[in-house]
């Protein structure tokens, strides 16, 4: 059932949002300790939101989401519940305030679930440097009950909609942590524009880089999300202050007359066989609903990862300084202030964040910022001139989510670098800042599923919407992972 | 470009992250590979390129100099690991 659907129900009382929500709480109790889709679940706050939204709907006053229970990935600040950012050294914190987007979705009447599992801060493509345990993909490999990663960061939020844990979750986006987990469970997500949700009161990682966005099983159910979620704020110095589209209209746009740009540097040496098939195969399923397929060059995509690989850091160095043993979260006691410090940051981080956060202070010390960071920044300008000129000629650009399909708990782990090469199609959106969604597409030989990826304009998510609308239909991918509530 | 054992105490200094002589070596390698991999952006000329810093290249907003909220001490102290009355307690800095 999607949310749409949800609604539809609820609105006919042919059940009520307590049912919902109460069949969720049992499902989760059922498959989160195998899944450990959730750090923390909420199963009273969740039927207390319901009987709210219940009453809403018998007043007449309910919205779209009014009752629709929802994953909130552990790195959106909730007042009152516990949020750890998948972090040890927050394993203590309970905000006092809400988050923008948290609080758009609560007064659209939203019913919170629990709070889902991530890598910790938001880094990694897997969901393994979690310090709350790694996630379970409920997607298997035909013939194999091998545990795969859910992809990451927002490998949590993407496990709880894909097993029916959750109708709908929010994620963050630095450099393909919607897209990436979206595409290894079959669901799909949307990274907004930079600027379109506020970040007020989502757990920093790479300012420049982090967007809010929804995680759904369908292209309308993310449209929904989305209108809700978007919108301006004044307490993020970034929030842009524009007027929010209906999203949902345009699902059903079509891509009639629309040009589609294919860039050639996707088509990397050594792709997978059957994902350069499955790009393929939605290029003809654009074409033969009316869109003009245009071949185009991103000439400095190769470079996307490297840029990433300084930007991200550097900003995170900063923004994790914060963590401190002071003022919030966890403290481990020291000689010194100095010693506690240090003590309390060895502890209370895991290996990956203490490797980004000290390349980050790597690239920004005196004698290395030119040569690192100032050149990064110059690269990322060159990287969002290659989309600045693409957008000149085409509406949307097509590629795969990401160069394979989910991978086992325990590949790739051979070194960093290793790892970070998932992200390859997912991090130039964000580093120029332009919306990408993935939606699922296709299953491999193995039976997992592969994602597409719509890149549009910025503020142009509606064309995207209609894209992704577009693939989903012809696509028509109605297969389910393994483990899954009924 | 590589990082000696020097530099990697060095950087955990900056970091304030304590690291035991044993995790240096494991880190040295992990942190020369990722250098290592950024080395390719050398190869690109940057002549006369503005810098970007920002998501989408945009101006920021200023907000008028006033008070917005404030009086919230119990709710800034809440998550405190160790206060005394409406402050932070840290180990003493001044001998």
């Amino acid at each position: 059932m999607t949310i749409a659907e949800a609604a539809k129900h609820l609105a006919a009382r042919d059940f009520t949002a307590t049912e919902l929500a109460a069949a969720h709480n049992d499902a989760i109790a059922a498959l989160n300790p195998r899944l450990n889709a959730y750090i923390t679940t909420t199963p009273e706050l969740a039927l207390t939101q319901a009987k709210a939204a219940d009453a809403r709907i018998a007043a007449g006053t309910a919205q779209p989401l009014t009752g629709i229970p929802l994953a909130i990935k552990d790195l959106f600040c909730t007042a009152g519940v516990r949020t750890t950012a998948a972090s040890k050294i927050l394993a203590p914190f309970i905000p006092p305030y809400e988050s923008h987007v948290t609080q758009n979705l609560l007064d659209a009447g939203v019913v919170y679930l629990g709070k889902a599992n991530l890598d910790e801060f938001a880094m990694g493509s897997s969901n393994i440097t979690s310090g709350y345990g790694p996630v379970e993909n409920p997607w298997k490999r035909a013939g194999s009950d091998a545990k795969l990663v859910p992809g990451g960061s927002s490998g949590g939020s993407a496990a709880a909609v894909a097993a029916r844990l959750a109708m709908g979750a929010t994620g963050t986006d630095t450099g393909g942590s919607i897209r990436q987990p979206a595409a290894f469970t079959g669901i799909a997500g949307i990274k907004p524009t930079y600027g379109r949700c506020s970040r007020f009161g989502i757990i920093a990682f790479a300012s420049s880089l982090d967007q809010a966005g929804p995680m759904a099983r369908t292209v309308e159910d993310c449209a929904i999300l989305l209108g809700a979620m978007a919108g301006f704020d004044a307490r993020d110095s970034t929030s842009a202050n524009r007027p929010v589209p209906d999203y949902r209209a345009a699902v059903t746009r079509g891509v009639k007359g629309l040009a589609i740009g294919i860039p050639a540097e996707y088509r990397m040496d050594g792709m997978s066989p059957e994902i350069a098939a499955l790009w393929d195969k939605g290029i003809s399923w654009l074409r033969d609903q009316g869109a003009e397929i245009i071949d185009i060059s991103l000439p400095h995509t190769k470079y996307g990862l490297a840029v990433y690989y300084i930007v991200a850091p550097a900003e995170a160095s900063s923004n994790l300084a914060r963590y401190d043993g002071v003022r919030f979260g966890a403290r481990v006691h020291g000689e010194d202030l100095i010693d506690m410090y240090e003590r309390t940051r060895a502890a209370g981080f895991g290996a990956e964040v203490k490797r980004r956060i000290m390349i980050g202070t790597y690239v920004l010390s005196a004698g290395y910022y030119d040569a690192y960071y100032l050149r990064a920044q110059k690269i990322r300008a060159l990287i969002l001139r290659d989309f600045t000129d693409a957008f000149t000629r085409v509406d949307a650009i097509l590629t795969p989510t990401a160069p394979s399909a989910a991978f086992g708990l325990g590949e790739k782990m051979d070194d960093p670098v290793t790892m970070y090469l998932n992200d390859v199609f997912t991090v130039p959106a964000p580093l120029a800042g332009v919306p990408a969604m993935s939606i699922p597409a296709g299953l491999n030989a193995e039976g997992l599923p592969l994602g597409l990826q719509i890149i549009g304009r910025h503020f142009d998510e509606e064309t995207v919407f209609a894209v992704a609308g577009a693939l989903e239909h012809a696509a028509g991918f109605t297969a389910k992972p393994a483990l899954r509530a009924a | 470009m590589s990082l000696d054992a020097a530099t990697v105490r060095r950087i955990a200094k900056l970091a304030r992250i304590r690291v035991d002589d044993a995790e240096i070596s494991v880190l040295q390698t992990e942190l020369n590979a990722i250098l290592g991999y950024v080395e390719q952006l050398s190869e690109i000329d940057v002549t006369g390129i503005t810098p970007l810093s920002g998501g989408a290249d945009m101006a920021m907003r200023l907000r008028a100099d006033i008070v917005t909220d404030g009086d919230i001490a119990p709710q800034i102290l809440a998550n405190a690991p160790d206060r005394a009355g409406d402050f932070f307690s840290v180990p003493k800095v001044v001998e």
